[in-house]
């Protein structure tokens, strides 16, 4: 009999879990501990406008993930106006539009930024070259000039541009950059003379973020591309690179507002930066529709707490396989400890643990008085169940009085189970005396108590909720635990008299 | 208070885990268990393959049925009320004789009638069965157990384990009930158990609660020269029992009549380990052995190569009386 194929699932478990977990941490940041900070940029935009009283539409280029910075979340405030988002050749712009407007106008646009220097750019691809650039006599000769002055200076495409943006600058403006720049402005120019000598270029728009900053304009960048790579240049400096806070707004060569119907249009920014722990940055992160970023955090809010507790059961149940299959704890009831654990998960340890043994000794002597009545297994079991919820309701009242307000977590415990626990241990103590009740009783405990420790621990539920990929892992390791033949702890102990003669 | 696997696996000790994936996993076809989880069909099952069972008295099998409990153990001295599919001698209830109405235990606890009803009623509803699932009440004669063994035990009857892979019997023990026990023969319950030399049915050595014993408990009487009548038919009976459930690791629970002999008392698909600690040898090797033997093997010839292969001497010392108990005939 061959275990090559649950070596093979074993394996491809494994395989997947860490695989998707190690992608989730990679691409998406999500951090391996909870306590990491991180972060977060928000930004403000505010176009203002002044409205004809005709129908208005407004057109504004949005920011999207790049290099350094991954969106979070966006909002907008813009009463009366209809909204859209569209996304096309990789920018992204929202198209806000009313029928009829007069006045000034105000259109926010509000968006969190999380900080990600690791975060790999999206790929851009270049603008195609403009082949239809034609001078006016005498800039012709002027542009001609200006080209060849750089191209003999330069290298390749990024060392070009250098040398021409430095030709425009203050110190070494000759007068054919002089010529050119009264007729045209110096960015759109850049692009036009760069284009002309062969090599991609474009006008991007970009904010640079300090933190506190109100009233601020998006300041114009040259965008050069040389085969597969990109840089960007200071048109005023020739300087190339891009600063760390550096937010590329728009980067494709189109305009970043466009108001049809209105007048005096302008927008502007205002920003704030504060750090927040990792998980709940990851939690804002917008869920990008693709299967291996299959997340929880897609879900509302509500439900995504219940997972949290849902996904924290398989590391439940590995402590008891574990304390079963390796160590040889006898429980009453085989998960039974587990569904304990998460009620002291919402009682807290020790109200857990004093409720628990509340409950259960008092049932005992209750269902110890029901069996002298003769009763069917199921109706007695019934009669249980409503006793569990007396002496709990009973509690709940009077802790309630003496101010114990702990004494109303109570409630969590799962009734049912407790009054199956309490058949269970009364009939083990008929059977097989106290003792057996202690054993079994308090094997069920130390696994809750130790199922609590593990699913309590916060970086335990922060690897549990954030990597899905985890519960494959889980999976394998029970698939493992279920193939161990050796000895459990406790074997050692009870085998030892025959290992002695 | 600690030994070490490896003092352990040289010993070949079989701990639980092996048992169940080793062993039960993959010896036993879990569409056979029906057959030994029911007792009621275990017992008409070995009716059928000529292996002597206790009598049965009757069964209740609807709450209906309780009442007329009355009517169905008129006029039995002893019986045994248990549950059909009842696991770990849960909810077996021994009667030893009524007096005057009462029925009385073999501890002397006397009963009354509506005792022995609720017992059936929660045997029933399921109470003592595998999974809480609804259950039959199988009312048996108690055995007229051998006088020869009776100072071996304290109340109830002694029954002999053996364990039976693929048809041949590897080890056995006999379970000699205790006060602590309560009349009951499972050792976790506190029954002393002692293991069997499997070539001639003579004690090895016992324990009880997993501590090496040289005497009864309770009657103080020394087990070295216990010595089981009949022990070839009985392991004959243990090893028809292959051919008659297809399970390759079972446990058999025999007892011994008086004037019927070896009869089996039942079948379990799960036995428990503590056979190794009152034989003070692991099952390993004898499994190990076992497994590289041929299929298709006659019981009889079973039974030879397991008597030859697993002689072992008492660990027991021998005092003066040596053998009471003799064979027959």
């Amino acid at each position: 009999m061959s275990r090559l194929p649950f070596y093979l699932l074993v394996g491809l478990l494994l395989v997947a879990g860490i695989g998707l977990s190690v992608h989730r941490h990679v691409a998406l940041e999500v951090p391996w501990t909870p306590g990491e900070q991180r972060q977060v940029w928000e930004v403000e935009a505010l176009v203002n406008f002044n409205a004809q009283g005709g129908p208005v539409l407004v057109d504004m280029a949005l920011p999207s993930n790049q290099q350094g910075f991954r969106l979070l979340t966006e909002h907008t405030a813009s009463p009366g106006f209809g909204l859209s988002f569209l996304e096309e050749g990789g920018a992204r712009r929202a198209q806000w539009s009313i029928r009829e407007a007069t006045g000034s106008q105000q259109l926010y646009y509000t968006t969190q930024l999380l900080v990600a220097p690791d975060s790999r750019p999206p790929e851009v691809t270049p603008p195609p070259l403009r082949r239809d650039i034609v001078w006016e006599r005498p800039h012709d000769t002027a542009a001609a000039q200006v080209i060849e002055r750089a191209w003999s200076r330069s290298a390749d495409s990024f060392t070009f541009a250098r040398e021409l943006i430095r030709d425009f600058g203050d110190e070494r403006q000759g007068e054919n950059s002089r010529l050119l720049l009264t007729q045209f402005e110096r960015g759109p120019l850049l692009v036009r003379l760069l284009n002309q000598a062969g090599v991609p270029a474009r006008e991007v728009s970009g904010l640079l973020l300090e933190d506190g900053r109100r009233r601020q304009t998006l300041a114009n960048w040259v965008q050069v591309f040389d085969g597969e790579r990109w840089a960007l240049f200071d048109p005023a400096t020739g300087e190339q690179g891009r600063p760390d806070n550096l937010l590329l707004w728009e980067s494709s060569g189109q305009a970043v507002l466009e108001v049809q119907g209105g007048t005096n249009s302008r927008v502007t920014f205002s920003m704030l930066t504060h750090n927040q722990p990792a998980a709940a940055a990851v939690r804002n992160q917008l869920a990008e529709d693709t299967l291996l970023n299959f997340s929880i955090h897609s879900l509302p809010l509500e439900e995504q707490a219940l997972f949290q507790t849902i996904l924290l059961i398989p590391i439940g149940a590995l402590v008891v396989v574990i304390l079963r299959v390796l160590v040889g704890i006898k429980t009453s009831g085989t998960f039974m400890p587990v569904l304990i654990a998460l009620a002291f998960i919402q009682t807290t340890l020790i109200t857990g643990l004093v409720g628990f043994l509340l409950i259960v000794a008092v049932g005992l002597v209750i269902r110890n008085y029901l069996s002298y009545l003769n009763l069917l297994l199921v109706a007695r079991v019934t009669a249980v169940i409503i006793t569990v919820i007396a002496i709990i309701s009973l509690f709940s009242v009077l802790s309630y009085r003496f101010g114990l307000n702990a004494g109303l977590t109570i409630t969590f415990f799962p009734m049912i189970i407790l009054s199956w626990t309490i058949e269970r241990m009364s009939i083990l103590w008929e059977e097989e005396g106290p003792k057996q009740v202690l054993i079994q009783g308090g094997g069920s405990l130390l696994t809750a108590v130790i199922a609590y420790l593990a699913m309590n621990n916060p970086w335990v539920r922060h690897i549990t909720f954030n990597f899905l990929g985890v519960q494959m892992i889980l999976m394998a390791l029970i698939l493992l635990l279920g193939n161990y033949t050796g000895y459990r702890l406790l074997e050692l102990r009870r085998f030892k008299p025959v290992t002695e003669d | 208070m600690w030994t070490s696997p490896g003092k352990l696996r040289d010993k070949g000790i079989i701990g639980m885990n092996r048992r169940n994936i080793r062993y039960i996993g993959r010896y036993n076809n879990r569409r056979l268990y029906p057959l030994v989880d029911d007792k009621l069909k275990t017992k008409l099952l070995a009716q059928e393959y000529g292996i002597t069972t206790p009598a049965l008295i009757g069964t209740v099998t609807t709450q209906f049925g309780v009442k007329q409990l009355d009517a169905m153990l008129h006029g039995h001295r002893g019986f045994v009320i248990k549950p059909a599919k009842g696991s770990g001698g849960k909810g077996i209830l021994v009667i030893e004789h009524v007096e005057d109405g009462a029925y009385v235990k073999p501890s002397g606890a006397r009963l009354g009638l509506g005792d022995l009803e609720r017992h059936v009623s929660n045997i029933l509803s399921g109470l003592y069965s595998l999974g809480g699932s609804p259950d039959v009440a199988v009312i048996e004669a108690l055995i007229n157990f051998d006088e020869r063994l009776s100072e071996y035990t304290y109340e109830g009857v002694p029954d002999i384990r053996v364990i039976v892979f693929k048809g041949y019997p590897v080890m056995a023990m006999m379970r000699l009930s205790t006060a602590a026990s309560d009349g009951k023969a499972n050792l976790h319950q506190g029954a002393v158990g002692v293991g069997l030399d499997i070539a001639t049915g003579t004690a090895i050595r016992g324990v009880q609660f997993d501590r090496t014993r040289h005497d009864h408990p309770d009657t103080g009487h020394e087990l070295a020269s216990l010595h089981i009548p009949d022990w070839r038919t009985l392991l004959l009976l243990a090893a028809g029992c292959y051919e008659m459930t297809g399970l390759g690791y079972l446990g058999t629970d025999m007892v011994l009549d008086r004037d019927l002999g070896p009869m089996l008392l039942e079948l379990n698909a799960r036995p428990g380990l503590a056979i190794q600690m009152a034989n003070g040898e692991g099952l390993r090797n004898r499994l190990d052995l076992i497994e590289r033997q041929p299929e298709g093997v006659a019981p009889e010839a079973r039974v030879a190569f397991a008597q030859q292969h697993f002689a072992r001497r008492s660990e027991l010392e021998t005092s003066a009386e040596v053998a009471t108990v003799t064979e027959p005939g």
